[in-house]
């Protein structure tokens, strides 16, 4: 069968089930855009910005765990889509992307629009191609598909230049199958390290399993609790781990790192064994490394060799699928109690619970933390799918928003994109159009891409959208009460009126300013057919505790204060939370700078004294 | 920093070797010398690497390499018996009196002249990379005008090919760092 290229693009990626695209149009392209007409089969949601497409392909893949894919035309178009890619990058995504090009003779002239899009990309791609001829157009995208989803997933970038889609060729599938030597996704441990990690889980008194986006991703939530289950284990979940297990099982302890809860930092640092599944030691979860979890012994149950050993020294590495490597554990793993460890983490958490946000009163005003709360309440006998943004908002969803099933929260967490969520909700609804989506974004990070208001219009999409608005680029300027002696540089910012900008886009608007109307606020929202945003106007100088500092210990945290005070802190002297010592200097200089505190990390329980 | 020597086979296509010298940059790794040439097998080139790095960043390197989906076989000769040759073409500066010494010298080095003229000589030397550097030292005693060096290429010593051919299981990985001793907690910090 004689094919143009642009019209195997579309052929081929029909037969890899891809049944809607995400992108944005453009001359080196066109020729694809054309051929698509072709295709009614594939649904093409037009963006309003490449970056949009990029997010949209990304939520469409964390939500569904099929592969996404965008496309755009070369130069602008596609450098627009860097941030989205290099988002991709870091949280393992699988999305293929396909540019337009040049045509093949004007390759490195300079030419209108030509910019080198695979050097570019190069770092941070799984693979990519440039093919200039048509006959090259299905291995390519064959291969990419494979590459993008086999394995650690990843994105692949496939460019093609103009003439490559112009041409005639044959297609021939068969014979384009993925010719890849050199690419070993599926490895496997020996199993004298297998040996190794069950003596060491059956000989641990305090262990502990840190669940990463990999129970996601390989879909071993049965598994892993099953694994844990039989040996009584406690599990700490990374930020994008949140949903691989459910949040209400009695052996998940919740979010840890710089903003997860103290006892399931303090758990970590008094672990005798750490068992780390599909998670990567990020340094947002181990604090200061010289002192990080040093009682413990540590497996790491990982896809990617390189991950191996990169932050952390293990002392086991198990590499391979995390639910097949749990199905070789589970026979050998000895059933137990431990029931003085999860005592004494029960004792370390009771300690915290008091001062949680949510035990406390209304006061009145409206604390991010109540909205999310609320919200979670209100869906959580839905089919929800919370997709947040990056900040302050962020942390607290994290915290507040209870996450039963996987997939049911989209976040960007390694690259941490502003402008993420309002996109990569639009992408996720397409892959889960039964499932209520909710944006949850701060005012900052929406004004970045809100732009795509307008394809949600187009789309014809039901989403609804929580904006956190404080007036402030909220998470920056935390930092900046906490390490910069408030000064606000740049953090302070206005933004339109949402509710008239979402009139202006055709969707339905609301505001609240006070606790008691977020529920009708939400119901509304719910109820209503079309989009709707919400403009729920947070108390302006919240923070986010608990925090570890960037680079400082993990027990050594600053804790939530005793009482949310009603009004916001005007100066340091009437802060209702408390620096510890250590935290303080080990924030403003490099932490490599600072002499290991070994033995103090060794005395965890004294840490982190609050009065 | 201990000198480590790094064998990779790649497939022959374009754009590899950037893909290759972008991951030590991009890791900040620093090499020493690079050289690539083809092998005894069509379609796939030989790239030998030589670092500065401690045992821990050669795992790491090696592993980030493995990701490359062109890459197809890596071993680090650091601690086999291995031969590592190097070639350096040296302009050397010679006037009646001196030639004769410097020929001495080329004939001590097993070099060759491959070019004389009035006042210079050219010469060809093989051999260990260290055995270069003790030939440009004593060199330059005459006045280098211009000197290049291909950089190191390795082999293992013995009957077996290594070949192209990644083995099953890939032994140094999946054993963790089982076969490897850890590494001091200053490399820790590195790889980020």
């Amino acid at each position: 069968m004689k094919l143009t290229g642009a019209e195997i693009i579309w052929e081929c990626l029909k037969r890899e089930g891809v049944d809607v695209v995400f992108g944005f149009p453009g001359g080196a392209i066109l020729p694809a855009y054309d051929a698509l007409t072709k295709y009614p089969e594939i649904h093409h949601v037009l963006t309003r910005h490449e970056q949009g497409a990029a997010h949209m392909a990304d939520g469409y893949a964390r939500a569904s765990g099929k592969v996404g894919v965008a496309i755009a035309t070369s130069g602008p178009g596609a450098t627009n889509l860097v941030t989205g890619i290099a988002t991709a990058m870091l949280d393992s995504s699988p999305i293929v992307f396909i540019t337009g090009q040049v045509g093949s003779k004007t390759i490195g002239t300079d030419a209108f629009q030509e910019v080198d899009v695979t050097g570019i990309t190069l770092p941070i791609t799984k693979h990519n191609y440039l093919i200039t001829k048509a006959g090259d157009i299905a291995q390519a995208i064959r291969e990419a598909f494979y590459i993008a989803k086999s394995g650690r997933p990843g994105p692949v970038l496939v460019d093609i230049t103009k003439d490559a889609q112009q041409q005639t060729a044959e297609l021939e599938w068969e014979k384009a199958a993925p010719r890849l030597p050199g690419y070993r996704p599926r490895l496997r441990a020996l199993p004298s390290e297998y040996h190794r990690a069950t003596e060491m889980i059956n000989a641990a008194k305090r262990p502990l399993i840190l669940a990463g986006q990999g129970v996601i991703k390989s879909g071993a939530t049965d598994e892993l609790l099953q694994f844990a289950g039989t040996a009584h284990i406690p599990i700490a979940v990374t930020l994008l781990g949140i949903g691989g297990i459910p949040a209400t099982h009695p052996l998940n302890l919740g979010l840890m790192g710089m903003h997860g809860e103290a006892w399931v930092n303090q758990a970590i640092q008094q672990a005798d064994l750490i068992i780390a599944c599909g998670m990567r030691f990020d340094d947002r979860v181990t604090g200061n490394l010289k002192t990080y979890a040093i009682n413990a012994k540590k497996i790491h149950i990982e896809i990617d060799p390189s991950e191996v050993n990169k932050n952390v020294q293990v002392d086991v590495a198990l590499l391979g699928d995390l639910r097949e490597v749990l199905g070789e554990l589970q026979p050998s793993v000895h059933a137990a109690e431990h029931a003085e460890w999860h005592a004494s983490i029960a004792a370390m958490k009771g300690d915290s619970a008091v001062r949680d946000i949510q035990n406390l009163p209304d006061s009145g005003h409206l604390y991010a933390a109540h909205v999310i709360n609320d919200l979670w309440r209100l869906t959580r006998d839905h089919e929800t799918i919370v997709v947040s943004d990056v900040g302050q908002h962020q942390m607290w969803e994290a915290q507040y928003f209870h996450h039963e099933k996987p997939r049911s929260l989209i976040t960007s967490g390694g690259l941490g994109t502003m402008g993420f969520a309002l996109p990569a909700a639009i992408g996720a609804k397409f892959a889960c159009p039964d499932k209520e989506v909710w944006v949850v974004c701060g005012d900052g990070g929406f004004q970045m891409t809100l732009t795509e208001l307008a394809t949600i219009a187009q789309e014809k999409i039901k989403i609804n959208v929580a904006i956190v608005n404080n007036f402030y680029l909220g998470m920056v300027r935390q930092w900046q009460e906490f390490f910069y002696d408030k000064r606000y540089s740049n953090t302070p910012l206005i933004g339109p009126d949402f509710v008239k900008l979402a009139d202006a886009y055709g969707h339905k608007g609301l505001r609240v300013t006070k606790r008691a109307q977020v529920e009708t606020a939400v119901q509304e929202a719910r109820a209503h057919a079309g989009a709707v945003l919400i403009d729920f106007r947070v108390e302006r100088e919240d923070a986010v505790f608990p925090m570890v500092p960037a680079g400082a210990d993990l027990h050594n945290m600053i804790r939530r204060p005793h009482r949310q005070k009603d009004v916001p802190t005007k100066t340091a002297d009437d802060r209702d939370w408390e620096m510890p010592a250590v935290a303080t200097t080990a924030a403003t200089p490099p932490a490599s700078l600072h002499p290991p505190s070994a033995p103090k990390a060794k005395t965890t329980k004294a840490a982190a004294p609050k009065p | 920093m201990p000198r480590h020597t790094l064998i990779a086979y790649v497939e022959d296509k374009p754009g590899v070797l950037n893909r290759v010298a972008s991951l030590f940059r991009r890791r900040n790794f620093n090499i020493e010398s690079l050289t690539v040439g083809r092998t005894e097998q069509a379609g796939v080139s030989r790239m030998t690497v030589v670092m500065d790095t401690n045992e821990h960043g050669a795992r790491i390197v090696e592993a980030h390499l493995y990701k490359l989906v062109n890459v197809l076989r890596v071993d680090d000769l650091t601690h086999k018996r291995a031969l590592n040759r190097e070639l350096a073409l040296v302009k050397v500066r010679t006037t009646p009196e001196t030639r004769v010494q410097a020929l001495q010298l080329v004939d001590v080095f097993r070099a060759r002249v491959v070019d004389i003229e009035a006042g210079a000589l050219a010469i060809e030397v093989t051999g260990t990379p260290e055995k270069i550097d003790k030939f440009e030292l004593m060199m330059r005693d005459y006045g280098i005008i211009e000197l290049v060096r291909t950089g190191a290429v390795s082999m293992a010593r013995g009957r077996e090919s290594i070949g192209a051919n990644p083995p099953l299981v890939h032994a140094e990985l999946a054993n963790g760092n089982g076969a490897v001793a850890p590494a001091p907690v200053s490399g820790v910090a590195m790889a980020h």
